[in-house]
C-alpha cells in the first residue's frame, strides 16, 4: 500500500479522475500498451493471444448455445438438431462451437510445442508455465464434457469409458465413478452435472488466464534466442507493433478456422455422434476427439500388470496412472530439464530430442485412432515408453552433459 | 539420432492407413459437392417423392417439418397440400380424447410407428433408424446411403445368413435387416427422368442430405462472404503492420 503522498495528482479529464481513484487506465496502458516486449518474436509467440481470443469465442458462442440446448437425455440429442435448423444462426453458432474446440486444442499444443522448444518454462518462469498446464488440464476436462452434451452415441459412449477410468482405483475406485456420474451408469444425472461443469470451467480458465498474465509480465516475453534482456533497446512497446502483429495472425487463423466451420464442419467430428446415443448398442469402435488421441493411446499402452514387491498394479490402474502421469510430467518440467539455456537454438542435442518428441506425440496420436491390434500395439508401447524416457531420462541427462553454448549478450549481437 | 528419426518417420509411412475393415464406396458427383454446390430441387422432389412413397413405409424423418418443404421448391398451397395429404394424431380435446386431423405445415412427418417396439415387431426385430441425419451419421455420407441401396447382391457361396438377413456389399458385415428397397420403375417419376435404380438412389440420398443438413446451401454461401471479409482484413492488418515493423531496428 502506497501512502498517499506518493501518488501522483489526478490528470485532467472524466478519464483523469476515474484513474486517480480506480487505476484501471494506467494499468491497461502499462499493460497493454507500453508494456515493453523483445523486438524479436517471431510467429510462434502469435499463439498465445490467439489462445485467449479463442477462450472467448468458446465462452459467447456457448453461452448463445446455453440458451436453447436441454441438458435433459431425452430430449439433448434433438435439442442441438433444434439448434442446427431452427435457431436464428444456430447452425453457424454451433458449429463455431463445435470446431472451436479443436482449434482452441490446435493454439494450445502449438502455444506448448513454443515452451518446449524455446525453454520458456525455464527460470524464473516455472509458474508461468504450472498455470499453463493447470489450463490445459481444464480445457480437457471441459471438453470432454462438452463433447457429451449431445448426446450422440459417442458423447455417451465416451462418457462411459472416461468416467469408468476411476474405478481403477482401489477401494475407493467404485464409489468415486457412482459420483461422478451421479448414477450406475451414465445417464441424466451425469448429463445434468456435466452441463453446470461444462459451462463453470471456462470461467476457471478464465481466472488461471489472468494469472497467466500476471505471472508472463512479472518478467515479460521469453523470445527466440532465450536471453535474459538487459539493454533497453532490445525491447519495444506491445502496441503497435505486437497488436498488430498478432492481428494478422488472427485473421490468418480466422480463415483456417472458417475453412472448417463454412465448408467442412464435420470432418473433424465423428459421424457416431449424429445417431443418438442409445445405452444398448455399442459402437463398434470408440474413439475420442482428436486432440485426446495421444492421451488414448499411452491409456491403451499399458496392457500388462506391473507386480511391484508387495503387490501388483492391474494392467487398468496402470493406463490410467500413465495417462495421468503423462499430463502431470509437464508440471515437472523445469526442475527436469535443467540446462542453463533456455533456447533451443543454442542447444544442437536438445533440438534433436525435440524434434523427436514431437514426431513420437504424432505417432501416438495416430496409434491412439487405430484399433489396437497387431503392430499397432508394440508401436504405441514403444512410443509411449520414449514419452516417459524423454522427461526422465534424455532431458536429465541433457542438462548434465550437453555443452554450454556462448550466448549473446543483446539480441542484435551476432550468432554463428 | 538423425538416422533413428529418418527411420521411425519411414516405419510409420509404411503402416495401413486402416487396420479395421473399410469398405471402399464408389463416389458419385453431387450437384452439392465442393464449396460452390448447390441442391438441385427438381432432384430434391424427385427424392422426397421417393422417400414417400417407399422409405416412408417404415422410416421416420422426424426432424423434418412440412415447412421446410418450401426448400425444395414448393409453394405454400402445395406445401399445405402435401400437409393435409397426412393424418397426424392430436390432442387431448376438451373431452380429453386423442384425435387424428390433416396435417399443417407446422406439422413435422408422422412416424410410421406408434413406437419403437412396434418398429422392431413388424420388422423382424430390426429398427428401421430415423433418416433425418442419415447422410451425417455415416462415413461417407450421400455416397454411403447410394452404394447402400444399390449394393444387393447374392451372398457369396458359404456365407450364412439368418432368416429376414439379406446381403449388402457395403454394409458393415453384409448383414442388413432391409430387403432391398428399390427396383427400376418402382417409383413413377412425372418429369421424365429414367425410372431406373440408378436414378431413384441419387436422388434420395441427395434428399436425405438435404434433411440432414438443409441449411447447407446457407452455410457455403456465408463461408464465402466471411472468407474474402477476412481474407481483406487480414490484408489491411499485414500493409499495417509492415508500415510500423519498419521502425525496429533490428527485428
Amino acid at each position: 500500500m502506497e501512502s498517499e503522498s506518493k501518488i501522483p495528482p489526478a490528470k485532467k479529464g472524466i478519464i483523469g479522475w476515474i484513474d486517480h481513484r480506480l487505476p484501471i487506465f494506467s494499468f491497461m496502458d502499462h499493460e497493454l500498451n507500453r508494456y515493453p516486449t523483445p523486438k524479436n518474436l517471431n510467429i510462434w509467440w502469435n499463439f498465445g493471444s490467439l489462445a485467449g481470443i479463442m477462450l472467448m469465442i468458446m465462452i459467447i458462442s456457448g453461452i448463445f448455445l446455453a440458451m436453447n440446448y436441454t441438458a435433459n437425455t431425452q430430449m439433448a440429442f434433438n435439442s442441438v438438431e433444434r439448434i442446427m435448423r431452427d435457431v436464428n444462426g444456430g447452425w453457424l453458432i454451433r458449429y463455431l462451437h463445435m470446431n472451436g474446440a479443436s482449434m482452441f486444442f490446435i493454439v494450445v499444443y502449438i502455444h506448448i510445442f513454443r515452451g518446449l522448444y524455446y525453454g520458456s518454462y525455464k527460470p524464473p518462469r516455472e509458474l508461468l508455465w504450472a498455470l499453463g498446464v493447470a489450463i490445459f488440464l481444464i480445457m480437457m476436462a471441459t471438453a470432454f464434457m462438452g463433447y457429451v452434451l449431445p448426446w450422440g452415441q459417442m458423447s455417451l459412449w465416451g462418457a462411459e469409458v472416461i468416467t469408468n477410468f476411476f474405478s481403477a482405483i482401489p477401494v475407493v475406485g467404485e464409489d468415486l465413478v457412482q459420483l461422478t456420474r451421479g448414477s450406475f451408469a451414465v445417464d441424466n444425472p451425469t448429463l445434468t452435472r456435466f452441463f453446470a461443469l461444462h459451462y463453470l470451467m471456462p470461467f476457471l480458465i478464465v481466472g488461471l488466464v489472468v494469472l497467466h498474465l500476471v505471472a508472463l509480465h512479472r518478467f515479460g516475453s521469453n523470445n527466440p534466442k532465450g536471453i535474459d534482456i538487459t539493454s533497453p533497446k532490445d525491447k519495444i512497446p506491445f502496441h503497435p507493433y505486437y497488436t498488430l502483429k498478432d492481428l494478422v495472425g488472427l485473421g490468418v487463423f480466422l480463415m483456417f478456422y472458417s475453412a472448417f466451420v463454412f465448408f467442412a464442419p464435420d470432418y473433424l467430428g465423428h459421424p457416431d455422434n449424429y445417431i443418438p446415443a442409445n445405452p444398448l448398442q455399442t459402437p463398434a469402435h470408440i474413439v475420442p476427439e482428436w486432440y485426446f488421441l495421444p492421451f488414448y493411446a499411452i491409456l491403451r499402452a499399458i496392457d500388462f500388470d506391473i507386480p511391484l514387491l508387495l503387490f501388483t498394479i492391474d494392467s487398468k490402474l496402470a493406463g490410467v496412472l500413465a495417462m495421468f502421469a503423462s499430463v502431470l510430467v509437464l508440471f515437472f518440467l523445469p526442475w527436469l530439464d535443467r540446462h542453463p539455456v533456455r533456447s533451443a537454438r543454442f542447444r544442437p542435442w536438445y533440438k534433436i530430442v525435440f524434434w523427436l518428441f514431437l514426431f513420437n506425440a504424432l505417432v501416438l496420436g495416430y496409434v491412439g485412432s487405430q484399433p489396437p491390434e497387431g503392430t499397432m500395439i508394440m508401436i504405441g508401447q514403444a512410443a509411449t515408453a520414449w514419452y516417459f524416457i524423454h522427461f526422465f531420462v534424455l532431458l536429465p541427462l541433457l542438462s548434465k552433459y550437453e555443452p554450454v553454448a556462448t550466448l549473446p549478450k543483446t539480441l542484435d549481437e551476432p550468432t554463428i | 539420432m538423425r538416422l533413428l528419426f529418418l527411420s521411425l518417420f519411414l516405419f510409420t509411412l509404411m503402416l495401413p492407413a486402416h487396420a479395421a475393415e473399410r469398405i471402399e464406396l464408389p463416389e458419385h458427383t453431387w450437384t452439392f459437392s465442393g464449396p460452390l454446390g448447390k441442391f438441385d430441387q427438381n432432384q430434391l422432389q424427385r427424392g422426397f417423392q421417393v422417400y414417400r412413397e417407399v422409405c416412408a413405409t417404415c422410416h421416420s424423418l422426424s426432424l423434418i417439418a412440412f415447412r421446410n418443404l418450401g426448400d425444395l421448391g414448393y409453394n405454400e398451397d402445395e406445401i399445405k397440400a402435401i400437409a393435409a395429404s397426412y393424418e397426424i394424431k392430436d390432442g387431448p380435446n376438451d373431452m380429453g380424447e386423442m384425435f387424428t386431423r390433416p396435417g399443417r405445415p407446422s406439422d413435422h412427418f408422422p412416424d410410421p410407428f406408434p413406437n419403437r417396439k412396434a418398429a422392431e415387431a413388424a420388422n423382424n426385430g430390426a429398427y428401421p433408424p430415423d433418416l433425418s441425419l442419415m447422410t451425417k451419421a455415416r462415413h461417407g455420407g450421400a455416397d454411403y446411403v447410394k452404394a447402400l441401396l444399390m449394393g444387393y447382391t447374392e451372398a457369396p457361396a458359404g456365407f450364412d445368413l439368418a432368416d429376414g438377413q439379406y446381403y449388402n456389399r457395403f454394409m458393415p458385415g453384409h448383414r442388413i435387416a432391409m430387403a432391398a428397397p428399390l427396383l427400376d420403375g418402382a417409383v413413377d417419376y412425372k418429369d421424365g427422368s429414367p425410372k431406373t435404380l440408378d436414378q431413384y438412389t441419387s436422388d434420395v440420398s441427395a434428399f436425405l442430405t438435404w434433411a440432414a443438413e438443409p441449411y447447407m446451401i446457407q452455410r457455403k454461401e456465408t463461408g464465402l462472404r466471411v472468407m474474402l471479409y477476412i481474407g481483406l482484413m487480414t490484408l489491411i492488418f499485414y500493409l499495417n503492420y509492415r508500415l510500423v515493423k519498419r521502425r525496429v531496428k533490428g527485428a
